[in-house]
């Protein structure tokens, strides 16, 4: 990663180390928002969560199978948001229930498998909360580059996104691949959620999903801004929290979540419009 | 793109429809050709919503046939010719959208989905802003405008797309005398000028009763009226009637 030492960053991105972390930093603190603010409009604020306890079964049979638990956390993400979401548009069974069945089957079987496995231990929790100083040069390029696919992505597809939050039938009516999208977006959202698996980790990464957007759009004056506004918020709480954790040497992950909470309460504070928190909302499923 | 005129914008022939063995349509049978400006009213329960599901292709008929713009409604590919309003979407107050942006997706079936709009769609999306007399509150959020303007902002995302069929359930509940008269201009403003048929469903189309050309009543499923208001009015019943005494009115038909 000699590419980045060059650069000749100042402190704390001085080292090596820093720079990869600010690179997936940067990422995953742009993207998870993007597809946050989706989520959030749609009322599955949780989604991001439930797909990450999948994803840890998807890293547990990583490690049981010996294979790249980043790939198997990967597949286990896509095929439980797909599940997820075939379950919720078909009434198989409401937002909330099929999300707890998400939940609650994905850390289960996690814990089984690492069980196997025989490896609960410390790495294991690296992917539950998150190891971003530990991140290679092969690991950031290719949070780069599933970076890359989620930022084009959402600027080709935010605005049917954007008529699929607004009212499913109607973008139904007018020939809008409302099933594709959605699925497009639940696709997204696992690959946001596994490439947030080593920065902030699988528990946290909701978190940057939906305390950005609640920044966001107390300030921003249309979904444009709002998705613009959401992914600076994601990435300056990046950048501020790798800063304060090198600082005081706290644990990083968990440092770039709380100064996205405090962006969020001191937007709010500020805004004079903390009566209508997002989460709120957002908790609930249709 | 050319588009041959359809013989009707809207056909029912014979429809049936029963939830879990409780028919709610039974035999319904009409059309609606180009350029008109009709209303199906009925008290609740009447059948009227699964009526118009029916027709946009949203479910499919136990029996008989529907079709949308002289095509079966899952095999019509310009989706964009139908505009639809569907009942009384209320925006959420969180959503940060702009009421241009909200506009804007209208533009998406016509446009294709995957593309970039261009100035031809700003142009479309401003006047589809200034047919319902919303221009100046284009770039106001949509949350913060009132119940009567969101309902404006929907129908223009309807026009965005310039259909030749604008479908509109249950658009006025709720809404503003003020506000209903802007949506009865901008209905006739669409009919008269642009040609295109409207097709209104509605407890209340006391806004818009001197502008209809044909009223279609369903009670209990079935078809109780299909004619001009005059003829309604002569057996006795309002089209302002509020929508809780409707079924009685209905009781003369």
């Amino acid at each position: 990663m000699s590419v980045l030492a060059v650069l000749g960053l100042p402190w704390p991105f001085d080292r090596q180390y820093m720079q990869l972390a600010l690179l997936a930093g940067l990422v995953v603190g742009t993207c998870a928002p993007l597809m946050g603010t989706f989520l959030v409009h749609k009322r599955l604020s949780l989604m991001g969560d439930g797909v990450g306890h999948v994803a840890f079964a998807g890293v547990a049979a990583g490690l049981l199978l010996d294979v790249w638990p980043v790939w198997t956390a990967l597949v286990a993400a896509v095929v439980g948001a797909v599940a997820v979401e075939w379950l919720r548009s078909r009434g198989r069974a409401s937002g909330d229930l099929a999300l707890a069945l998400l939940f609650y089957s994905g850390i289960a079987a996690g814990v089984v498998l690492t069980g196997l496995a025989g490896s609960l231990d410390a790495g294991t929790l690296t992917y539950l909360f998150g190891s971003i100083l530990t991140v290679e040069a092969a690991d950031a390029w290719t949070v780069a580059l599933l970076g890359a696919v989620l930022l084009a992505t959402v600027a080709l597809a935010w605005r049917p996104l954007l008529a699929v939050v607004l009212d499913e039938e109607a973008a139904r009516v007018a020939g809008l691949p409302v099933d594709r999208l959605n699925l497009l977006l639940a696709a997204l959202t696992a690959v946001t959620v596994v490439v947030g698996m080593r920065v902030v980790g699988v528990l946290l990464v909701a978190a940057l999903m939906v305390l950005p957007v609640g920044t966001a759009q107390r300030v921003a004056r249309s979904f444009r801004a709002t998705l613009l506004l959401a992914a600076a918020a994601g990435a300056a709480s990046a950048v501020v929290g790798l800063a304060v954790a090198r600082q005081w040497s706290l644990a990083p992950g968990g440092t770039i979540v709380l100064v996205a909470a405090a962006l969020f309460l001191a937007t709010a504070l500020g805004s004079g419009r903390v009566r209508r928190p997002v989460l709120a909302g957002g908790a609930r499923l249709p | 793109m050319l588009v041959t005129a359809p013989v009707s914008v809207l056909a029912a022939d014979g429809v049936r429809f029963a939830y879990r063995g409780e028919p709610v349509l039974d035999g319904v049978t009409f059309a609606v050709p180009p350029g008109q400006f009709a209303a199906l009213a009925g008290p609740n329960g009447s059948g009227k919503s699964t009526l118009l599901r029916l027709l946009l292709g949203l479910l499919r008929p136990q029996a008989g046939a529907v079709r949308l713009l002289d095509t079966a409604p899952e095999s019509l590919t310009s989706r964009w010719r139908v505009g639809f309003v569907p009942q009384r979407s209320t925006v959420s107050p969180d959503l940060p959208a702009t009421a241009r942006e909200v506009v804007a997706t209208g533009r998406l079936a016509r446009r294709g989905w995957w593309r970039r709009l261009g100035p031809d769609d700003r142009r479309a999306v401003d006047h589809a802003l200034e047919s319902v007399d919303l221009a100046a509150l284009g770039d106001r959020r949509v949350a913060e405008l009132s119940g009567g303007q969101q309902q404006r902002v929907l129908i223009a995302k309807a026009l965005a797309s310039e259909p030749e069929l604008l479908v509109l359930d249950e658009p006025v509940a709720g809404v503003d005398a003020a506000s209903q008269a802007r949506f009865r201009d901008a209905l006739v403003h669409l009919v008269r000028e642009h040609g295109a048929a409207v097709f209104l469903v509605s407890h209340e189309l006391g806004a818009v009763a001197d502008d209809l050309d044909r009223v279609l009543v369903l009670r209990s499923g079935r078809l109780a009226f299909d004619g001009p208001p005059a003829d309604l009015a002569a057996t006795g019943v309002s089209l302002g009637v509020h929508q809780s005494d409707l079924p009685l009115w209905l009781e003369g038909l």
